[in-house]
């Protein structure tokens, strides 16, 4: 448990990817494995669910250190995190924590969950006696399921991969899908012999920055392609050992969401990986996001959902071919492989080969760009010819070329804290536009101001609170924003009739006074220019 | 026999404010930090071993009263000595006495020993008007010999690594604190011009430091032991074009804020490191404790909680507002600061 502490706090203390990555290679060249295996459980993501009710944490940490309910409500609010509030307050601990991650984790974490109270509350005290707060805050954050230390998985692999001398991509997939933290895991995840990929496994998805150059500076479209950027859940379907899986890009296995996909695993041959997006599909044309949403959102599918929002595959690249990985061999072989394969499984409305976009040039291509909200995408991507399939998020080879976002003014009216680095902060915001002389909800957003421009709010927030709800905070309105979003619908579930996508906040308006913000009746108008449903283009 | 006015605390029957917010007659300073030692008094008392540095703050001709610790002036009848307050430099509690009444103010203050300054020395009294800038349960220091390791550990892999190792700390105070901690073998120190001359202004007034030149001058002229070198440098360096001499660099930042890790990583600096000039949660309470006072006024920081908190103790404690925030999480103004 030292040793892993050790290793957070080394992560937590630099910025910098190289020293991360060198920090983490130290832990795993010296962890024993079963140890590694849960290291690596913690560090990409993953976390024990229902270990215990923060409520009983809180009531415990605050007994131990005698201090009134209130005055720990004080601490968390300076602090903002819970693992941390608890590990500050109470006095260093004697011992330390001997005896190894794994030992922790299996003989008095996971217990907590089936142990009575009373049991209960003797681990933690037990824990917190022994350790300094350093030790105190991770054992904690591990309780309360927030690991989270600026690691990507990206980074573990890149560790694992030289601690192991195996290549990354080999590492990246045998961190993919469903796996348990034993030694044999462990083992498997160090190991050479790299013929090991479980059946169900998807490989890493390979993603795209956001291009804002110059367009010339690709050199000749010809050299690219160039495909529409779809609005759905990018996936991964995969057929093998005559099993089909389809899991999405956040790694999750939704097969059963989707039967009408899951359904063309048995038209594939055996060893195929699709690269693809999910989409709700209709008649040649893509369906508003909002009936994928309607999809993803339940647990039984109705008769009535399925046929209301029936789920097509648009299918991108091919990764898997005859039980070979293919992902070296260049995108124009891919694409012919692909080609050929959407044409053998002949089902024009549940795999479509995701058409090229029809631009000789970067201008018209330009052109185009303008039509894409008509057309229900959200832009562009663009794929270098002859270059391979990559692991993770790479710059060079492929490119997202997005639409201009939707731009509105609004008002700030609700504040709320932000989480992790910015726990104490309030950074997560609520915003409003006019109706008939009134403020109405109409969309929240978490980013895109920076670090100086969220103090300033934040003093603003703690200065100008109306009401508090819980951890909200209703405020003057007298702040301005643009908002930026890149798709809008109507919604019955929102106040404002309106729901929009990926809202973020573009700039601060300071020079804009809160009369000026929009209007619901300008936000409407844009409902005009979204995608338009069934039958067109 | 002191109220709080719109500039400050005032002692009606001495006529005199203690730190007073803008110009007065007669101020008695704590100290010379910023939101505490303002322009434009007629005179000001303070103590002896701060007069120098008060004076290096204020617009030249300030007219300045020095007075030795536990030295007394009367004032219309009022007594007003000045004792150790352990936070930098001649910082001073005020000691009021008008017939047979003791107050103390406390200005900023550590309990834990300095080698740069006097140790806080704990006086009785009827009232105690405290600061609290870190008057929460979550604020405990750890020792500073263990903080000054950590220091030494870091600037020395650092050097293994080729790096220089900056650190922030504000210019008086706390920099030169952080200076008598160093270990000089360990590699050559620089300092940032704000710095070197509040320096300059400590080893006259006799405290003893290591050796440490301006990195104006030497940097530039020895370039080649920068990545040995370890230089102080006031918050308002982050993130300037004046690191840059430095080449490959490490940051660090030694502060009392670096205890909560929001606070740390929004500074944006590589490493924090726990070192404060005020007193901690239990610092301040073993304070209060030893006045003996039954009234406690609290100032600066965590006015509230401190005061409901004392108030359960069973003591009489009202908030006072201060005009100037000394230190504060977010903002980390140079040598206005703490
Ligand atoms: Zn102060
Ligand atoms: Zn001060």
């Amino acid at each position: 448990m030292r040793a892993f502490a050790e290793l957070y706090a080394a992560l937590d203390a630099t910025n910098k990817t190289s020293e991360k990555v060198e920090a983490l290679a130290g832990y795993f060249r010296h962890a024993p494995p079963r140890d590694a295996a849960w290291a690596v459980y913690f560090l990409t993501g993953r976390r024990l669910k229902r270990l215990l009710e923060s409520a009983k944490l809180w009531q415990w940490a605050t007994e131990e250190s005698g201090l009134p309910a209130w005055l720990v409500g004080e601490c968390y609010d300076a602090v903002g995190d819970t693992a941390e509030t608890i590990a500050l307050l109470l006095p260093e601990g004697a011992g330390g924590a001997e005896g190894s991650l794994s030992e922790w984790v299996e003989t008095r974490l996971l217990p907590l969950r089936d142990l009575g109270d009373a049991e209960r509350r003797q681990i933690l005290l037990d824990a917190w006696r022994r350790m300094d707060h350093r030790q105190r805050f991770v054992w904690n954050k591990l309780i309360t399921g927030a690991f989270r230390v600026g690691v990507s998985q990206n980074l573990v692999t890149r560790a694992i991969a030289e601690v192991s001398g195996v290549e990354e991509n080999a590492i990246a997939h045998r961190l993919m899908g469903d796996w348990e933290p034993t030694e044999e895991f462990a083992a498997r995840l160090l190991s050479r012999d790299t013929r090991d990929a479980g059946v169900s496994r998807p490989y890493p998805f390979c993603l795209a920055h956001p291009y804002e150059g110059d367009l010339a500076e690709l050199g000749p479209p010809a050299g690219w392609l160039i495909e529409w950027k779809w609005d759905g859940i990018r996936c991964q379907l995969i057929r093998r050992g005559w099993q089909t899986f389809l899991w999405s890009r956040g790694e999750e296995l939704i097969t059963e969401r989707f039967p009408e996909i899951a359904g063309l695993g048995g038209l594939l041959g055996e060893g195929t990986v699709i690269d693809g997006e999910v989409t709700a599909w209709r008649g040649g044309a893509p369906l508003p996001f909002a009936q994928l949403q309607r999809r993803i959102g339940r647990k039984t599918l109705s008769a009535r959902i399925l046929a209301e929002a029936p789920a097509a595959l648009i299918a991108y690249d091919l990764l898997e071919c005859e039980g070979r990985d293919v992902r070296e061999r260049p995108l124009e072989w891919r694409r012919a492989r692909l080609a050929e394969l959407v044409e053998r499984v002949a089902a024009p409305e549940r795999l479509i080969l995701s058409p090229p976009a029809p631009a000789a040039s970067w201008e018209q291509a330009a052109l185009l760009r303008r039509e894409a909200r008509a057309r229900g995408v959200e832009g562009f991507m663009l794929k270098r010819l002859g270059s391979p399939y990559r692991v993770g998020r790479k710059r060079g080879d492929w490119w997202k070329w997005k639409i201009e976002p939707y731009a509105v003014d609004c008002v700030l009216i609700y504040a709320q804290r932000g989480s992790g680095r910015r726990a104490s902060l309030y950074t997560d915001y609520t915003f409003g536009v006019w109706d008939g002389g009134q403020l109405v909800p109409f969309a929240k957003a978490y980013s895109g101001l920076d670090d100086a421009e969220i103090r300033r709010v934040d003093a603003f927030v703690r200065r100008n609170t109306l009401e508090r709800f819980g951890p909200v905070r209703t405020v003057k309105p007298e702040l301005v924003f643009e908002l930026a979003f890149e798709g809008i619908q109507e919604s019955t579930r929102h106040k404002s009739g309106i729901a929009v996508r990926f809202p973020r906040i573009a700039r601060w308006r300071t020079d804009k006074k809160p009369e000026e913000a929009d209007t619901l009746e300008t936000v409407r108008a844009l409902l005009g220019h979204g995608p338009s449903g069934p039958g067109e283009p | 026999m002191i109220t709080l006015t719109d500039r400050g605390l005032y002692c009606e029957a001495g006529d005199f404010f203690i730190d007073p917010w803008g110009p007065a007659g007669c101020a008695v300073i704590t100290h010379a930090h910023a939101d505490h030692a303002r322009d434009g008094s007629g005179l000001y008392v303070t103590s002896r071993e701060g007069a120098g540095v008060l004076a290096a703050r204020l617009l030249p001709g300030a007219v300045i009263d020095p007075l030795a610790y536990g030295e007394v002036r009367v004032r219309k009848g009022v007594r007003i000595s000045l004792h150790p307050a352990g936070h930098i430099l001649g910082s001073a509690q005020v000691r009021v006495e008008h017939q047979g009444e003791v107050w103390v103010v406390s200005g900023d203050y550590k309990v834990e020993a300095d080698a740069t300054c006097a140790a806080f020395e704990p006086l009785r009294c009827h009232t105690f008007v405290t600061e609290s800038t870190f008057g929460l349960p979550v604020y405990r220091w750890p020792r500073q010999q263990e903080v000054f390791g950590e220091i030494d550990a870091w600037w020395r892999g650092n050097q293994a690594k080729g790096k220089a190792s900056v650190l922030f700390a504000y210019a008086l105070g706390k920099a030169q604190r952080v200076l008598a901690g160093l270990r000089p073998d360990t590699g050559p120190v620089y300092l940032h011009g704000a710095v070197a001359r509040m320096t300059a202004l400590y080893r006259d007034a006799g405290v003893p430091l290591p050796p440490a030149a301006w990195a104006g001058t030497e940097a530039e002229a020895r370039r080649e032991d920068m990545a040995r070198a370890l230089v102080l440098a006031p918050p308002s360096a982050a993130g300037t074009p004046w690191l840059r001499r430095f080449g490959n660099l490490s940051t660090g930042f030694a502060s009392g804020w670096m205890r909560i890790r929001g606070t740390r990583r929004r500074q944006a600096v590589d490493r924090g490191f726990v070192l404060s000039d005020h007193a901690d949660w239990p610092g301040l309470l073993s304070a209060i404790r030893e006045t003996g006072a039954e009234t406690v006024w609290v100032t600066h920081g965590y006015r509230a909680p401190l005061v409901r908190w004392l108030t359960e103790q069973g003591l009489r404690a009202r908030a006072v507002d201060a005009r100037f925030e000394g230190e504060t999480a977010e903002s980390a103004p140079e040598e206005a600061a703490p």
